[in-house]
């Protein structure tokens, strides 16, 4: 089976801080990460290949930094890497960007089954695995919590839903965005870190894809992130002082006014 | 200190350490309380190749020697003195296979070992402890095959293990030369395990009894001659004493780690204790004799590495030193603790009880001691 993971190097958001000023984000000296969810797309990958067999690949589209990202996939075993980077990509949206990830994976060829993670921790639309099935013309869903069973033709999974979770059994070649409950991501091996100080990532340009120029970076994006802002904190807060007995009975006084006890 | 480690030794340290602290920390109290064998520790360590850093590459391992089986079974010490030991004692079962095993014996037994199958040593009995040349154990021929009897006692990851180096009399009137080491499978026919015991400290391994009865063994498992049994465990625990005082130095960091954290934040007489300088002089002890222990671990272990043959004395002097520092430094760990040292709440009372072991097994501090002087008065030493 040939699976494709799909990552994206986020900044770490615990390490994020907000430019009071401008209201954006401050990314200089912000550790990279994978996308925490894709580190359970790559898990997910790599625990069906010791099952079935196989392969997998896993690919990104940013600039050549990410190539740390991919490199620490190499460290948790997986068998190839593709870094997708081009001036020419940058400024993608949601679009843009499932379009040039499909274009990949066509490339690659063959693709059994593509995991993506639900949801980018910055951009957070959730758009993207969607899309690349949209682009492929395949069947996909999304929220997976578990992976009950791939046979030659059809892959049985769990997908969360609120208060449960409904079984869906789609066709392959099929793609899959998973959330953080469907497994426990290994760590690296000393192999695997070995591997990953000595490999060279490969890197596609847009002369490497078979694509259509108004459908990639900013020009096949419609939409644009003009800036990030940090919502006001409305509500404010009161604090009780006094004796235990006295804050207690503020509290209690405060709350029914509010018609909340 | 900086000890100059090869880009794969740091690269070994980093990710011990991170596994201990990501994955054994949350989880050091509760197999401390059940004694339970921590198999899916032992499993994440296996898939993180943590088993092929002491196995050379021909048998699917990394290459390494002493010195990786140290630094892993440090830093897992660091965290867990518990968990570290079903590590080590599986690099102490290897050991008599690593330098004794023919071809075959190593390609069968310490390639599974580097993924991550769990071994141990058997030489001691109930009344075969520091006079190991008293034990009962026999081990008869009988065509191709020799008839293992008795009782073999405090065996670490003893029924964990599939593979077991276990030494036995062949000879009983050729005295010390009249031992042989076999290597036995876990679900031979006779091979049975028995009390499994309830410790002070290292709860987290397993200390068990093995008992053979009528237990036929094929002479092909046979580690080097018969009669060499004595050799065998002699240059094996040679040979693994540095993993003990590495153990011994990793319980000991631990202790220091949790001391530096705790006096920062402790107050008493409305500032935190760490200004005392009685405290400061006590944790600064500490860090010396810590560094000390380790650098000598090293040193040994880098010594027996490349080559070198007379290391007796080296890998005593190791072993018990480090083991009386780690003791030192965590029962100071718990007076700098107060009275929350004593406390099952706060981490060192847990190491205090790991401690002691350290002093103990592979060969008491005080027949270390014994050894070195013994070597002392060896010629050109
Ligand atoms: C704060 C912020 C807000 C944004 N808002 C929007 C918006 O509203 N609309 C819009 O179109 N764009 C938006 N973008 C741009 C968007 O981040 C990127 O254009 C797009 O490439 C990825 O979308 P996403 O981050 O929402 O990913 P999601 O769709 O949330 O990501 C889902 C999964 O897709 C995969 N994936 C995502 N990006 C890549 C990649 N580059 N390479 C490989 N795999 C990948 C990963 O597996 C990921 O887990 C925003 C960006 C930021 C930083
Ligand atoms: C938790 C645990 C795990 C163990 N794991 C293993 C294992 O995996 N495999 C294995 O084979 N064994 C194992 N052992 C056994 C261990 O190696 C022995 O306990 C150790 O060698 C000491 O033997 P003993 O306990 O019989 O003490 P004894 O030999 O009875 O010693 C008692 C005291 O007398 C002192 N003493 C004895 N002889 C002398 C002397 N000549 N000079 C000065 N002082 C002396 C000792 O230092 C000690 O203080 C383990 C023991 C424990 C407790």
């Amino acid at each position: 089976m040939k699976i494709v993971v799909c990552i994206k190097q986020v900044p770490d958001t615990t390490d994020v801080k907000i430019n009071k000023e401008t209201n954006t984000l401050i990314r200089e000296g912000v550790k990279s990460i994978i996308n925490p969810y894709d580190v359970y797309a790559i898990e997910e990958g790599l625990a069906l290949k010791e099952i079935y067999g196989g392969s997998v690949t896993v690919i990104s589209m940013g600039p050549p930094q990410v190539c740390e990202a991919l490199k620490e996939a190499v460290s948790l075993g997986v068998d190839n890497v593709i870094l997708i980077s081009d001036r020419a990509f940058a400024g993608a949206d949601s679009l843009a960007t499932s379009y040039t990830l499909a274009k990949t994976i066509e490339k690659i060829g063959e693709v059994d089954l593509i995991i993506t993670g639900k949801q980018a921790i910055d951009g957070d639309t959730a758009q993207v695995g969607p899309g690349i099935a949209e682009w492929l013309h395949i069947p996909h869903s999304t929220y997976i919590k578990a992976v009950e069973e791939i046979t030659g033709e059809h892959i049985r999974v769990q997908r969360m839903i609120e208060g449960g979770y409904e079984r869906i059994e789609l066709d392959m070649p099929a793609l899959i965005t998973v959330v953080k409950e469907i497994n426990e991501p290994r760590f690296p091996s000393i192999r695997g870190i070995l591997r990953s100080r000595e490999i060279e990532v490969p890197i596609w340009t847009a002369n490497d894809l078979d694509v259509d120029e108004t459908r990639i970076g900013l020009k096949g994006s419609p939409t644009q992130v003009v800036t990030i802002a940090t919502p006001e904190l409305g509500s404010k807060g009161e604090i009780f002082r006094g004796k235990a007995e006295e804050q207690v009975q503020k509290l209690f006084a405060a709350l029914r006014e509010r018609q909340i006890v | 200190m900086e000890y100059f480690f090869t880009e794969k030794q740091q690269i070994i340290r980093d990710l011990t350490r991170r596994i201990a602290e990501e994955k054994i920390a949350p989880v050091v109290k509760e197999f401390d309380e059940t004694g339970a064998f921590p198999w899916e520790i032992v499993r994440t360590l296996a898939k993180s190749d943590l088993f092929r850093v002491f196995i050379p590459e021909d048998y699917d391992g990394l290459g390494g020697g002493v010195m990786e089986m140290a630094i892993v079974t440090e830093e897992l010490s660091r965290i867990c003195g518990g968990i570290a030991l079903g590590y080590a004692a599986t690099g102490l079962g290897s050991m008599p296979i690593l330098l004794f095993g023919n071809e075959a014996q190593k390609k069968e037994y310490m390639t599974r070992v580097a993924n991550g199958t769990v071994a141990a040593f058997a030489l001691t009995e109930a009344s075969a402890g520091s006079d190991a040349s008293n034990m009962t154990t026999t081990a008869t021929r009988d065509g191709d095959y020799y008839i293992l009897n008795g009782v073999k006692q405090w065996i670490t990851n003893g029924g964990e293990a599939d593979i077991y180096t276990v030494i036995a009399m062949t000879d009983k009137k050729k005295g010390s030369r009249g031992a042989t080491a076999f290597i036995v499978e876990k679900g031979t026919p006779g091979f049975t395990f028995g009390k499994k015991e309830d410790k002070m400290g290292i709860r987290a391994s397993t200390t068990r009894e093995l008992i053979f009865d009528n237990c036929r063994v094929h002479k092909d498992q046979i580690l080097a001659r018969p009669g060499m049994g004595y050799i065998v465990a002699l240059r094996t625990l040679d040979r693994t004493r540095p993993g003990v005082g590495a153990q011994a130095v990793g319980i000991a960091q631990g202790a220091l780690d949790a001391c530096l954290k705790y006096t920062k934040e402790r107050e008493q007489f409305g500032q935190p204790i760490a200004n005392f300088q009685v405290i400061q002089h006590m944790l600064a002890d500490m860090a010396t004799q810590i560094e000390a222990a380790r650098a000598l671990v090293y040193a040994t272990a880098r010594m027996i590495d490349s080559g070198a043959e007379d290391i007796s004395k080296e890998s005593a002097m190791c072993k018990y030193f480090a083991g009386d520092v780690c003791m030192k430094v965590t029962t100071d760990a718990v007076q700098i603790f107060g009275g929350y040292g004593y406390m099952k709440e706060y981490p060192v009372e847990k190491m205090m009880r790991d401690a002691k072991i350290t002093q103990i097994y592979e060969g008491t501090n005080q027949i270390q001691r014994n050894v070195v002087a013994q070597n002392l008065w060896k010629k050109n030493k």
